[in-house]
This record gives structure tokens, C-alpha cells and sequence, in this order.
């Protein structure tokens, strides 16, 4: 458990101080992955940075499980340092290092003995999906593999917490997919804690189990994503889902599917996180006498399950359609009949 | 042949005098190399936002730093002479330039250390702070380890300004070319020997730079 009570970071510059970070609470759970969602300038990287203490907070405390990062010496922060693993939007590697002594390095900090680091790092290079490149030297690799040395690197010391900050802004929507994917993997395998900044909604929806929406330093709105993204409150929540989502009045009104639906039904699924979501449609095909016809729909997976609204024609025998919107309910879709042909 | 092309050329002489510019450049370029890198990482290390920040240390340093570079070096060796007589004993010889060619050139490569420090990444200095790297480790494997090929390009410049120094040294009773050419060159009015000494000079400088940009390319990995 990551507990942070009242964290405040002020910076003093010559004509101003800025409060980048105000009296911030939050707590996240152990092997849970947290993301913190912001527009520029939210105070989401000095958050993150006054986590492992790269920024010494104003005031306030941060604790992970029993030990008060805020109150340890630099000794000791050194040591808890190891146990916090950290990648960075610029992947930020030693360019002298190939791939393998780049993994190595966080290792040869703890004082690893060398046959053990060796071993270690092949066993990362499997991990993260690098093998055949370990002898590569950063600069003969692509943007996502040199996100991958670094996951590697950060993995390297077995860390309790993975903070990530922009991790995939600088990647392309593909590598920064399959660096997600990878990140999901890691935290299932290892049950490791990863808390995520970023400014992308898409990021959040596709890995994030909770989420905290930061502006002007502090916490504004925080939940489980699937709650955040059916019931946004604050305005730049709404924005954020709208990112992902679009904007509510871009979907098509109800009377507009009317128009082509001359016999059968119109529903309107309701999906909030459920799991079983996918094989509802082909479920029921199958298992009534019924048939269906997508019309329009904006359902997004998140790690909670699917969330969206899907408009399907349902025609067929009066009985059948019955049985079959039942079903659909007894799975937890919500289920509203929009209109008769 | 060649005897009647360079009549005035002692062949083994200058053998000896090439051998005493390599000599002072090479020793002077070790003291060199440390006394710039300490100079250099001072500078750094002492500079706003790292991890010895001291404004007056910093000020202090550089000032010493710019006004040793600002001594022209005939100049210096004569004000060194005291200090020179008391280290080494003589003021003659290939060992008694080595104070001044060092306390010369040092400043001037302890400023190139610190410009190939500043472009260290600070991002990967994060990193490594990060990893709760101590800070000696963020020094010697990082700074240093990321530097390299720009301390390493930064010491050949050095070095070929050290070579210059030898010369002028040579004019002091230094021994090496720079004294060759000066006694037994320009004073006996031997153009031949003037001009063998140049070639040479060029010769000694051409391999330094070869040798450096090579080392250079081995390294960067950028
Ligand atoms: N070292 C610093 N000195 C002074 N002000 C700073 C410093 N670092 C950050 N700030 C200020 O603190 C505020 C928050 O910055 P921060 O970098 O945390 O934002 P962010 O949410 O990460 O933005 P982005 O999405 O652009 O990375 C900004 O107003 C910024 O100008
Ligand atoms: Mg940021």
C-alpha cells in the first residue's frame, strides 16, 4: 500500500513560487495499476518525482508499506531507491552500455555479484522480449525496444512499485500498444504496484485498474475506471472520457436507427465492466431464435471489462426476443428497449 | 644522399630530440588528463543544480581556472621557475618543463571536461539517482563512462596544443625539437635543420591526431 497524506512541492523561482504539486492525498494498492491523468503543467511528473524522492517534497509524507519514504536518510532513500524501479518517456539509457550492461547497471548498484547479475539479465531479456538484441548498443534500437531496456532495467532490483511517467508518449500507437500489453503482463506475473502518468485517456482505459485525475496539483477526481469513464463529474474528467469516447452529442440519436429499422426491436447495451461482454452477441444467436443486427456502437475494453453503449435490431418471434433481452440482463448488461418497427 | 641534402643534421641528435618531445608531451599529457578531469568535474559538480552545488566553490575554481589560461605560456614557465627549481631540482631538461606544461595545459583541458560533462544527458543522470546509485558510481560510471569520446577528442586538442608547448619550452632549455630547431636550427643559421624539426613537429602532431579521432570513432556509440 502507497500512502500519500497532504504532499505539497513548491519551487521558489526568482520572481514567483509555484505550487506544483498541493496538498495531494491518494492511496494505492499493492499490485493494483494506478494511473494519474493531467493536461500539461498538472503537476503530474513532480507527483511522481516526490514518490522516490527525485524532487524533495515542500511538505507532506509518501509511504510505501510500512516505510515513510519522506523521513529516510539518504543512506537509507539510496537503498529504498533500489526497490522502486522507474522508466521515463526518454527511455533515458546509457548510450555506452549495450542492452545486457544496461539491464546490468541497477544490479551493479545493489552490488550483485557478477556470475548472479548475469543471470538475472538474461532472464529480464526474456521477460521484456529482447532476445538476440542484448549485445545492441541503444542507439541501434527502436524507440520500443529501448522502452524495453528500460522496463528491463527497472525490473532488474525484483521492485515492490513501477512508477512510469509518460512511459509510451514518445512511441507510435502500435509499440506504445505492445508496451502496454507488456506492462499488464508484468504486473500480472510479478504482482508488482504500477503507478502511470500520463495525458492520454487511451492509456488509462486499455491498463489502468483506478484512476486519479490531477489538475493545478491536486487530485480532483479519482475511482475505478470503469466508474470514472460511466459517471465523469468534473469537467475535465468529461473531457479526458470524451478523448476516448467522443464527444456524448457525436453519437447518434436514437431516432436516427429508427429510420432503418422497419421490423424487430431496437436495444440499447448498456456495458459497465463486465467480463463475459464479448460473447454476448454470438451467445445469443446462438442460443435463441432470434436474429441480431449491430447498429451502432462505442464499446472500449478497459481492465475492468468492456465499457460503451452498443445498438443492436433484434427480430424474430415475440417469445424468442423476450428470452433472449432476459439472458442478455441476467449477464449484467443493462438492457433498454429503444422503440418497436 | 641524405647527408648532402641535410649537411647540417645530426641524425642521431635529432633521434634523441624527437624522442625528448614525446617524452615531455606524453608525461605532461598523464598530469594532464587528471588535473584536467579533477579540474573539470569540480567545475561541474560545483555548477547550479548538480550534486556539490557551491557558488563560491564554483567561483573560486573557475576564476583560478581563467586566469592560468590567461597567462601566455612563456610567460608562465618564467613565473614558475621558483616552484619548478624547488620540485624538480634544475632548470634544464626535458623534466624540468613538466610543471609547466602541465599547469598550462591543465586548465585549458579542464575546461573542455566540464563542457563534455554538461552534455552528459540529465535524464540518464536521473536514471541512475533513481536506481539509488551513489554518487560516486554517478561520477565514474556515468559522467566519465558517457563523456568518454568527448574527453577522449578533448585530449588530443590538448595534446597538440602540448606539443606547441614543448617547442616553446625547447627555447628555455627544454631539450626536444623545439630546442633543436632554436640552437642548432635558427642560432647556426642551418635551414636544413630548421626545416627537418618542422617536419617532424608536423609528423608528431599528424600521429596524435590520428590516434585520438581513431580512439574517438572506437568509442562513441552514439
Ligand atoms: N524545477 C522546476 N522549477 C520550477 N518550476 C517547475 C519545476 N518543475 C516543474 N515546475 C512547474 O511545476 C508545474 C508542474 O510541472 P510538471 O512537470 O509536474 O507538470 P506535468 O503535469 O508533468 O506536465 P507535462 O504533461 O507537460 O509533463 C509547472 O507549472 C512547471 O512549470
Ligand atoms: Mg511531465
Amino acid at each position: 500500500m502507497i500512502t500519500i497524506n497532504q504532499l505539497s512541492k513548491v519551487f521558489q523561482t526568482n520572481n514567483a513560487s509555484i505550487t506544483a504539486v498541493d496538498k495531494l492525498d491518494l492511496s494505492i494498492n499493492n499490485g493494483e495499476i494506478f494511473g494519474v491523468i493531467g493536461y500539461s503543467g498538472a503537476g503530474k511528473s513532480t507527483f511522481i518525482r516526490l514518490i522516490n524522492r527525485l524532487e524533495e517534497p515542500s511538505s507532506g509524507e509518501v509511504t510505501i508499506d510500512d516505510q515513510t519514504i519522506t523521513a529516510l536518510s539518504k543512506k537509507q532513500l539510496r537503498l529504498s531507491r533500489q526497490e522502486i524501479g522507474m522508466i521515463f518517456q526518454h527511455f533515458n539509457l546509457l548510450w555506452s552500455r549495450t542492452v545486457r550492461q544496461n539491464i546490468s547497471f541497477p544490479l551493479e548498484i545493489a552490488g550483485v555479484a557478477k556470475a548472479e547479475r548475469e543471470e538475472r539479465v538474461d532472464e529480464l531479456i526474456r521477460l521484456v522480449g529482447l532476445s538476440g538484441r542484448e549485445d545492441a548498443y541503444p542507439s541501434q534500437l527502436s524507440g520500443g525496444q529501448k522502452q524495453r531496456v528500460g522496463i528491463a532495467r527497472a525490473l532488474a532490483n525484483r521492485p515492490k512499485v513501477l512508477l512510469c511517467d509518460e512511459a509510451t508518449s514518445a512511441l507510435d500507437p502500435e509499440t506504445t500498444d505492445a508496451i502496454l500489453s507488456l506492462l499488464v503482463d508484468i504486473n500480472k506475473q510479478l504482482g508488482l504496484t504500477i503507478i502511470l502518468i500520463t495525458h492520454e485517456m487511451h492509456v488509462i482505459q486499455k491498463i489502468c485498474h483506478r484512476v486519479a485525475v490531477m489538475e493545478q496539483g491536486a487530485v480532483v477526481e479519482e475511482g475505478n475506471v470503469v466508474d470514472v469513464f460511466s459517471h465523469p463529474k468534473q469537467s475535465v474528467t468529461k473531457k479526458f472520457v470524451e478523448q476516448v469516447m467522443g464527444k456524448p452529442e457525436e453519437q447518434a440519436t436514437d431516432e436516427t436507427f429508427m429510420h432503418h429499422v422497419e421490423q424487430g426491436k431496437v436495444l440499447r447495451l448498456h456495458f459497465v465492466g463486465e467480463t463475459a461482454n464479448q460473447a454476448v452477441i454470438s451467445q445469443v444467436a446462438k442460443q435463441f431464435k432470434v436474429d441480431l443486427n449491430i447498429l451502432h456502437g462505442n464499446v472500449k475494453q478497459t481492465q475492468a471489462g468492456a465499457y460503451g453503449t452498443l445498438y443492436v435490431q433484434i427480430t424474430g418471434e415475440e417469445v424468442e426476443i423476450t428470452k433472449a433481452i432476459d439472458h442478455i440482463k441476467s449477464i449484467a448488461v443493462e438492457v433498454e428497449v429503444k422503440g418497436h418497427a | 644522399m641524405l647527408n648532402t641534402l641535410f649537411p647540417n643534421v645530426k641524425w642521431f641528435d635529432l633521434v634523441i630530440a624527437t624522442g625528448e618531445t614525446f617524452y615531455m608531451t606524453l608525461i605532461a599529457l598523464v598530469g594532464t588528463l587528471i588535473l584536467g578531469i579533477a579540474l573539470g568535474l569540480l567545475l561541474y559538480l560545483t555548477s547550479k543544480g548538480n550534486v556539490w552545488q557551491n557558488k563560491g566553490l564554483n567561483f573560486i575554481v573557475a576564476t583560478v581556472v581563467n586566469v592560468f589560461r590567461a597567462i601566455p605560456f612563456v610567460i608562465l614557465i618564467l613565473l614558475l621557475f621558483p616552484f619548478t627549481d624547488f620540485l624538480i631540482g634544475t632548470l634544464r631538461g626535458p623534466n624540468a618543463a613538466l610543471p609547466a606544461l602541465i599547469i598550462g595545459s591543465a586548465p585549458f583541458y579542464g575546461r573542455l571536461v566540464e563542457i563534455a560533462l554538461r552534455e552528459v544527458d540529465k535524464g540518464v543522470i536521473e536514471a541512475a539517482k533513481a536506481m539509488g546509485a551513489k554518487t560516486s558510481t554517478i561520477i565514474f560510471k556515468v559522467l566519465l563512462k558517457e563523456s568518454t569520446p568527448a574527453l577522449v577528442s578533448g585530449l588530443t586538442v590538448t595534446a597538440i596544443a602540448l606539443i606547441g608547448y614543448t617547442a616553446v619550452a625547447g627555447i628555455i632549455g627544454a631539450g626536444g625539437l623545439g630546442d633543436y630547431a632554436y640552437y642548432y636550427g635558427f642560432q647556426r643559421q642551418a635551414s636544413d635543420v630548421l626545416f627537418m624539426c618542422t617536419v617532424l613537429i608536423v609528423i608528431i602532431v599528424f600521429v596524435f591526431q590520428i590516434i585520438g579521432d581513431t580512439i574517438t570513432n572506437k568509442l562513441d556509440k552514439r
